[in-house]
């Protein structure tokens, strides 16, 4: 079992990676990005049978307390 | 008056932050990251560097270390915590101080001289420092760009809590003397109770002459004075 | 897993010769397994057996009383500082990594010689690097260069070492094969000395650090051939990656561990990983030593006995421990959180055994492939362009008519611009001891008491109410690679007088030196003559200069398809400051100083000479050819006993040497380079006039770079006492200007020009940044 957490940065928040990313974007002629926004993504791996519902619980709360900050992230989680 | 110095695994001004209050002529002791106890301590310094390689995000697991846990409680009972650049991110990933601090506007760390702004004097981190003396410290972060939203910026105005700002020599709050693009050229702020506060530039680096500024030593002299003049918070 | 069958095109691929393939059965008594055969390989490159240059660096003066530790015994060679007190240093390349991937290959350079300085029981207080670079117009070179400073950057700012001086040049030369050579200094009492040898029969080996993975496998051997297009590509997912937080952590478990007087000896896993530690370590104690590498930390599953000896995963260590004090390695360790393991014992057999998987795969005498390395003395011919190159009549040039407008294109050619650049990305202030910032003529750190690592508790006692007073060492890396090129000899001298006039300058003088021999392959007769050249040239100046050789590093093969590099042979030398006010800085101080130059302002045979090799001709008239200026050692010497002397008298407010761009140069970095902080420059400057020469060619007396110069200011009451002393010492001196207004003016016997500081300033300051937005 997996767990997929995507982490990206908050709209509010300057974010010159992205910025950077999107001029560069722009330079190769990539002219209809209108925004780009860098995060991070996070695989956890999972005991096989792990209870679904748990998992998704404790891991809500890590990606809250641990794997993203509030003031500056917001955060996807997935499990399959 | 003794400080405790944290340590965690790659704090790497740990040293720096001892050697600037002995210098200054008061005790300070490094604390390891494990212990859950302060000890005897009148005031504690969440040192720079890159504590746990600054993986995740800067500060972010060495706010779940043990001596954090004491660090919260000391403060929580009114004792005096200044975080200095990488203990400065510890402390708002803690919560202990609001916002964060993110990538600097030009994605370089940057380690240079600037020039501070002390705002007020009103706290126990300020108080000694000159009327209208600007601040020579060195910074050193990739990360020091500080954020906070609309709402805790008001209310950081609001309660006079922005300590330090970026500034040109004469005491300008110029957009090219914001080293990292730091929302209101903000360099330090502390919390509502102003005895927890941080600040991305290295005063403990400007303590000496020999080393090209003392400026610095003005923020430890205003701790040592709020300590003097203040009832010892009871350590965890 | 069955093993390759040893045959002549394995040994051809793993380049060994016939005969060094032949050696190595004598050796053994019979044919090497595959995993033996990979131990030779490596062991007998040049990166670790120096087999083609060990005749050459025999030459250097190595000895001086203050040596405690000398060249070639140990990981770093370690000089007495006095009070107790000692440094260990040296400097080494990784070129080949950085070529293929930047920022790792540089991470890892600069890993890598932290490590060897913590292996001798030091702390590393601080780091230097000196880096060449293709030109700046090129993409690709703006993301090597990038990539190498991004890398610097992250290891050093992360381990918190600061990084306090160094040089960058860019030249066509390097555009394939840049070169990144990193330096570290690390401080210690001279009882902390720690060797890197297997003592004691019966003591268990410790492996700590992180698990080996299949990183940099054979990066010895791929550092010791040409860098081709496909040598680039097969190594690209061999390049190790370095973790400056896992290397804090080990050097401080190190350090700490080494307190407990546990240790019997240590060392790093550097180049050829697990082989060439466990094999020098045996060598140097003439003892045996038997692991197991079942019980080596493995990152990647399945990995062969060959791939586990040869791995070049970073930030491990191999520890000898006294038996019976086990526990406290473990304790101290798991403190850390960092993986350690016991993997083996010293024997009394005098053999390297190895086993995995309960068989015996590796079973070498250690001290015969340590010390029995091949040695070749290569033939040396001299290179035909040299003919050419002396034959270059320099006044076949015009002179300028133009001095303001080549002095800005001067200051913002990228290897004479300020490198702020560079340096601002770099932590150079961590530790509390950078007393000289980047940007001066040799960045000079504070060593204090808390600098040094903790003693075991029987030193404690031993030195107890004795204060350790500060000590202040000055340090830089120099090399005019141009020179070299135009004349090997010529321009290695130069290279360690520059460096020893940059201390000079900053009112040191040098205890030690080491070297980093950056050059093609040995193997072309003609390439070889440039090697041998250089070495002599670094040889003589160190002697001149009393800078004896501690160690260092050579790198062979830097040639890419385009041909091979500009010998480029960069020598660090590291000196003393005696008192704080002694530490002099380069830029003038105060309006109405008296400017003064020391040394004669061309030279005296004929002034043109100091054209030959020079920044004007390469950036005015885009030619690197003629002979360089000549470097009389004992005239340097001289200037440079005479500039302390002077300093040591409280008479000197600044000095700056004349290097690239000569006189004019040094005269402008003099105004503009002095930095209080961020966008806060401090101009000041100054009118000159140098009228008094008549008969020169404006552009030989202002860009010329004749050897043995330097430019200082002093009080205007002062200069004539300073002039006087200078003269009855034997060094020409002349006041040619003051200090003040803001523009720098100067008159020379056929005219005048001035240029605004603002604008000197602008072009210097922000070429780099500009280049690279």
């Amino acid at each position: 079992m997996k767990a997929k957490i995507i982490i990206t940065p908050k709209k509010a928040v300057l974010d010159p990676q992205g910025k950077t990313v999107q001029t560069a974007l722009a330079h190769m002629g990539y002219t209809d990005v209108t925004g780009v926004h860098i995060g991070k993504y996070i695989e956890i791996d999972l005991a096989p049978g792990t209870d679904k519902a748990a998992a998704h619980k404790a891991l809500n709360d890590a990606a809250f307390k641990l794997l993203s900050n509030p003031v500056i992230e917001d955060y996807k989680l997935e499990i399959e | 008056m003794n400080f405790a110095v944290l340590q965690f695994p790659a704090s790497n001004c740990d040293q720096d932050a001892v050697h600037a209050v002995r210098l200054l002529g008061h005790s300070a002791r490094l604390v390891w990251h494990k212990d859950a106890s302060l000890g005897d301590t009148d005031c504690v310094i969440v040192p720079g560097g890159f504590s746990y390689g600054d993986y995740l995000r800067c500060g972010a697991i060495a706010r779940f270390s043990p001596v954090m846990q004491a660090v919260k409680q000391f403060a929580d009972n009114g004792g005096l915590v200044l975080g200095i650049c990488n203990g400065f991110q510890v402390l708002t990933e803690a919560g202990l101080l609001p916002g964060a601090l993110i990538r600097n506007r030009d994605l370089q760390f940057h380690c240079e001289n600037i020039f501070l702004k002390t705002a007020t004097i009103d706290s126990p981190f300020t108080n000694k420092i000159p009327a209208g003396k600007i601040l020579r410290v060195p910074i050193a972060h990739g990360e020091g760009c500080y954020f906070a939203d609309e709402a805790t910026l008001a209310k950081l105005k609001a309660n006079n809590q922005i300590l330090w700002q970026y500034c040109d020599q004469d005491g300008n709050l110029t957009d090219s003397a914001n080293p990292n693009g730091a929302l209101q050229n903000i360099a330090g702020i502390c919390n509502d109770q102003r005895n927890v506060a941080g600040l991305m530039p290295h005063p403990e680096r400007a303590c000496e002459t020999l080393l090209g500024s003392d400026d610095g030593k003005w923020i430890f002299e205003s701790i040592f004075a709020a300590l003097k003049n203040k009832p010892v918070a009871q350590a965890a | 897993m069955t093993e390759p069958a040893i045959t002549p095109e394995l040994v051809a691929k793993h380049n060994l010769t016939p005969e060094e393939y032949a050696h190595a059965v004598a050796i053994l008594g019979r044919t090497p397994s595959y995993t033996e055969l990979g131990i030779f390989s490596v062991m007998w490159s040049e990166h670790c057996s120096y087999k083609n240059t060990k005749p050459l660096l025999k030459t250097f003066p190595t000895k001086s009383p203050k040596i405690l530790v000398g060249a070639g015994e140990e990981n770093a060679g370690i000089i007495d500082i006095g009070d107790g007190i000692a440094i260990a240093f040296k400097i080494e390349s990784h070129n080949h990594p950085s070529a293929v991937e930047p920022f790792q290959g540089a991470t890892t350079g600069v890993g890598g010689i932290v490590r060897d300085i913590f292996t001798m029981g030091a702390r590393p207080v601080c780091a230097v690097n000196s880096l060449r670079f293709g030109e700046l117009s090129d993409p690709t070179v703006r993301r090597l260069f990038s990539g190498v400073v991004s890398g610097i950057a992250h290891y050093g700012n992360c381990f918190g070492i600061p990084t306090v001086a160094g040089e960058v040049y860019f030249d066509k030369t390097y555009q394939g094969n840049p070169l990144v050579n990193a330096f570290c200094l690390g401080v210690l009492r001279h009882e902390q000395i720690t060797r890197g040898a297997a003592k004691g029969v019966g003591n268990p080996v410790f492996y700590v650090g992180p698990a080996t993975g299949r990183d940099g496998l054979a990066g010895a051997a791929f550092a010791s051939q040409d860098l081709t297009e496909e040598s680039a590509e097969q190594q690209r997912g061999a390049v190790q990656v370095g973790d400056p937080f896992m290397e804090k952590l080990v050097c401080e478990a190190c350090l700490e561990l080494l307190a407990t007087g546990a240790v019997a000896g240590m060392q790093d896993m550097g180049a050829a990983g697990l082989t060439c530690s466990t094999c020098e370590m045996a060598a140097r104690a003439s003892t045996g030593i038997e692991i197991e590498l079942d019980k080596v930390p493995q990152r990647a599953p399945n990995m062969s006995s060959y791939e586990i000896m040869l791995s070049e995963s970073q930030e491990r260590m191999l520890i000898v421990v006294h038996k019976g004090r086990e526990e406290e390695v473990k304790r101290i360790f798991d403190k850390w959180d960092l993986p350690w393991s016991e993997i083996g014992i010293i024997t009394d057999t005098g053999h390297m055994k190895v086993r995995h998987g309960g068989k015996l795969v590796v079973d070498i005498p250690a001290k015969k492939i340590a010390d029995e390395s091949p040695v070749y003395q290569r033939e040396a011919v001299e290179p035909a362009y040299l003919k050419a190159v002396r034959a270059f009549r320099l006044d076949g040039i015009a002179d300028t008519t133009s001095p303001a407008d080549n002095l800005k294109k001067l200051l913002a050619w990228p290897s004479i611009a300020s490198k702020n650049w560079v340096y601002r990305q770099y932590d150079h202030q961590v530790r509390d001891g950078s007393v000289v910032l980047p940007g001066s003529d040799a960045a000079v750190i504070r060593i204090k008491a808390d600098s040094l690592p903790v003693m075991t508790a029987e030193l404690a006692a031993q030195v107890a109410g004795k204060p350790v007073p500060d000590k202040l060492i000055a340090m830089t890396v120099d090399c005019n690679g141009g020179y070299v090129y135009l004349d090997p000899y010529e321009g290695a001298k130069s290279a360690v007088a520059e460096a020893c006039r940059n201390l000079a300058c900053s009112g040191a003088l040098p205890l030690g030196a080491t070297d980093n021999l950056n050059m093609p392959s040995p193997l072309k007769p003609e390439l070889f003559w440039q090697i041998k050249e250089s070495v002599r040239g670094l040889a003589e100046g160190c002697k001149a200069f009393n800078a004896p050789v501690t160690g260092g590093n050579c790198s062979l093969y830097n040639q890419s398809p385009a041909g091979p590099i500009d010998p480029t042979p960069t020598i660090s030398v590291v000196g003393l400051i005696d008192k704080p006010e002694h530490v002099t800085t380069q830029w003038f101080k105060d309006a109405g100083d008296a400017i003064i130059l020391l040394g004669d302002a061309v030279d005296t045979t004929d002034p043109i000479l100091g054209l030959g090799g020079s920044a004007y001709l390469q950036v005015i008239h885009g030619q690197k050819n003629g002979s360089p200026p000549r470097c009389d050692l004992e005239v340097a010497k001289t200037l440079h006993t005479t500039l302390i002397g002077l300093i040591h008298s409280g008479l000197v407010k600044s000095a700056h040497d004349c290097s690239e761009g000569g006189l004019a140069v040094a005269l402008a970095e003099s105004c503009i380079s002095q930095l209080i902080a961020r966008d806060t420059p401090r101009l000041i400057g100054a009118t000159i006039d140098l009228s008094a020469l008549k008969d020169v060619r404006l552009d030989a007396l202002l860009f010329g770079e004749t050897q043995s110069r330097i430019v200082i200011s002093c009080k205007a009451v002062e200069a004539v006492k300073v002039v006087e002393r200078a003269k009855l010492m034997g060094v020409p001196a002349v006041q040619i200007g003051k200090v003040g207004g803001d523009t720098l003016t100067v008159k020379t016997a056929s005219g005048e020009f001035s240029a605004p500081l603002t604008e000197l300033h602008d072009a210097w300051w922000n070429s780099i940044a500009r280049a690279m937005a």
